[in-house]
């Protein structure tokens, strides 16, 4: 029979100071808002979970193809139908990740520490290009044919050709339901607990022009009370 | 970028806040992109053209098949001098400026394409004495004389109407005409596409020996030219019929369209090197600084975030 205490826990251990750490940076109420800023007010900000949509549903529609192999589209009704769910998301995920790009460039959402946000969404992009590229390779059709033949030659050119064969059909289907998928995943899963952390970028300050710096030390403090969250210093 | 401290964000002033349900807005986008791509997958569906098979080129092109074996022999293909990662042809490599990138990574997926392609799949024919034969007599000559032999072939088969074994002038070819001509029924029969994968094993899914032999003839390109898949068609963006392909690849195959990418034999490199360079730029916007001042510049922000700057109008004439 075990014993509770009414004094609070003592954080001990990798564990307690893990979640001590997990519940400083991303306590319930950024993982999990009934709340946001009044600045977020624009189609804009549909197309990040829009994008993660997609994503799930190229990562179920994908389970699915590989619950009956690599094979099973070309000889079923079925499959062929999954293959087309599969097509369309990753053509509508990549469609909303640009868009959801261009966005956030535009807002120079990098502003106020949020540089890693978007070095994590930028290297998940070309990682889904990687992703998607290799999904044409293990078609198992003329166009996967065609497009390893005349994709050899910008790989090998590059010395990466020498240990990924965009000919060998196994190697490529492992690259694209294994290894890819989860350098996305963590990218993504990253990516999503840095925006929930940092919070969501503020608008740029209206400013015809910047102040006239007196010296180096006074710009930045004046940058930094007109721009609470460092977006002049990012914009520099 | 520098950043600010964590005195100056205390002291920053409370920004006002909405309701907003973060669940609520995920299984409504959630529902939303499922309907979609059910609807667009009902209306379009998804391309799926058979692939060539060595058998069917045999079939529907045996001119191009003949010569492109003969070019095997002759060490003339495209595989036969491509150099690493398949062998180790002098002078083939491309690089990138000083670096040799493709050299330096040497030979890893080895290919002999005279005899991968071509004596390896005869040699398991079985009883057939005039194939013995000329495989005896191939083997029995000299690299030079096979060579010459190959070499000739290729050229009168180069020069005879539609390029038709059967109308070849006579010449010094040796056995080669046997040997083309006994491939290109193994091909027809269908053995040649498991004689070459069966050189891997019995497991094998690495499809670099029967993919290298089919695009080394010209039937593979010319049905991808039909179906505007070509490099100068800006073909790696796109896709078989008219469905949407790579879309994404489109600053990757924009290089290959202008010079120098487009005439340099180094062309491939040169694209792969900035591509890469790009992409590192890319990563690394927040830290780059005129790149990062373009927001600021081109105003679309001041779209997107419209409905606080007009408040925030509002506000300043009132005080």
């Amino acid at each position: 029979m075990s014993s509770h205490s009414a004094e609070p826990a003592v954080t001990t251990g990798w564990t307690g100071r893990l979640r001590e750490l997990w519940l400083r940076k991303l306590p319930p109420e950024k993982m999990l808002p009934d709340t946001q800023p009044a600045y977020v007010a624009s189609w804009i900000y549909v197309f990040g979970v829009l994008t993660l949509s997609a994503l799930l549903i190229v990562l179920i529609s994908g389970g699915m193809l590989a619950l009956k192999g690599p094979s099973w589209w070309h000889f079923s009704a079925t499959g062929h139908f999954v293959n087309s769910l599969h097509l369309w998301s990753v053509e509508l995920f990549m469609f909303f990740m640009v868009i959801h790009l261009w966005g956030k460039f535009f807002m120079a959402a990098w502003r106020g520490r949020r540089a890693m946000t978007w070095i994590t969404g930028a290297v998940a992009f070309l990682g889904s290009v990687g992703t998607a590229f290799t999904g044409y390779l293990v078609q198992q059709n003329f166009d996967s044919q065609w497009i390893s033949t005349q994709a050899k030659d910008g790989l090998n050119a590059s010395g990466i050709g020498a240990f990924f064969n965009v000919l060998d059909f196994g190697q490529m289907l492992m690259w694209h339901i294994v290894l890819l998928p989860l350098i996305v995943g963590v990218l993504t899963i990253w990516h999503i607990l840095l925006v929930r952390s940092r919070g969501v970028t503020p608008p740029i300050p209206l400013r015809e022009r910047r102040p006239e710096p007196v010296h180096a030390g006074a710009a930045k403090a004046t940058d930094a009370r007109n721009d609470p969250n460092g977006s002049a210093e990012a914009l520099s | 970028m520098t950043s600010i401290s964590q005195a100056e964000q205390r002291s920053a002033p409370p920004q006002p806040t909405r309701h907003y349900d973060i669940v609520r807005e995920f299984v409504i986008a959630f529902l939303a992109v499922a309907v979609l791509t059910v609807g667009l997958s009902v209306l379009f569906s998804s391309p799926d053209e058979k692939p060539v098979t060595v058998a069917s080129w045999a079939k529907a092109d045996p001119n191009d098949f003949v010569a492109t074996a003969a070019s095997e022999l002759a060490g003339a293909s495209d595989s036969a001098g491509y150099g690493p990662p398949y062998n180790s042809t002098t002078g083939a490599s491309q690089q990138l400026g000083p670096l040799k990138l493709e050299q330096w990574m040497g030979v890893t997926h080895p290919v002999n394409s005279a005899q991968d392609f071509v004596l390896t799949p005869l040699g398991s024919i079985p009883n057939d004495a005039a194939l013995t034969t000329a495989l005896a007599a191939y083997h029995g000559a000299s690299a030079t004389q096979q060579q010459t032999w190959a070499t000739n072939y290729s050229n009168a088969l180069a020069k005879a109407p539609n390029g038709d074994p059967a109308a070849v002038k006579a010449g010094d070819y040796g056995p080669v005409p046997v040997l083309t001509g006994r491939l290109l029924n193994l091909a027809k029969s269908g053995g040649l596409d498991g004689a070459l994968q069966a050189q891997n094993g019995f497991y094998s899914t690495d499809y670099t020996k029967s993919l290298l032999f089919l695009s080394d003839g010209s039937y593979l390109g010319n049905l991808a030219d039909a179906q505007h898949l070509s490099g100068d068609q800006w073909g790696m963006m796109n896709e078989t019929g008219n469905f949407p392909g790579q879309a994404w690849l489109w600053l990757y195959t924009f290089w290959y369209q202008i010079k120098p990418f487009s005439t340099s034999s180094n062309g491939d490199a040169l694209v792969w090197g900035v591509m890469a360079l790009l992409s590192l730029l890319f990563i690394l916007v927040p830290f780059l600084p005129g790149i990062r001042s373009i927001p600021r510049l081109v105003p679309v922000y001041r779209l997107i975030w419209r409905q606080y700057y007009r408040a925030e109008r509002v506000a300043a004439r009132r005080e």
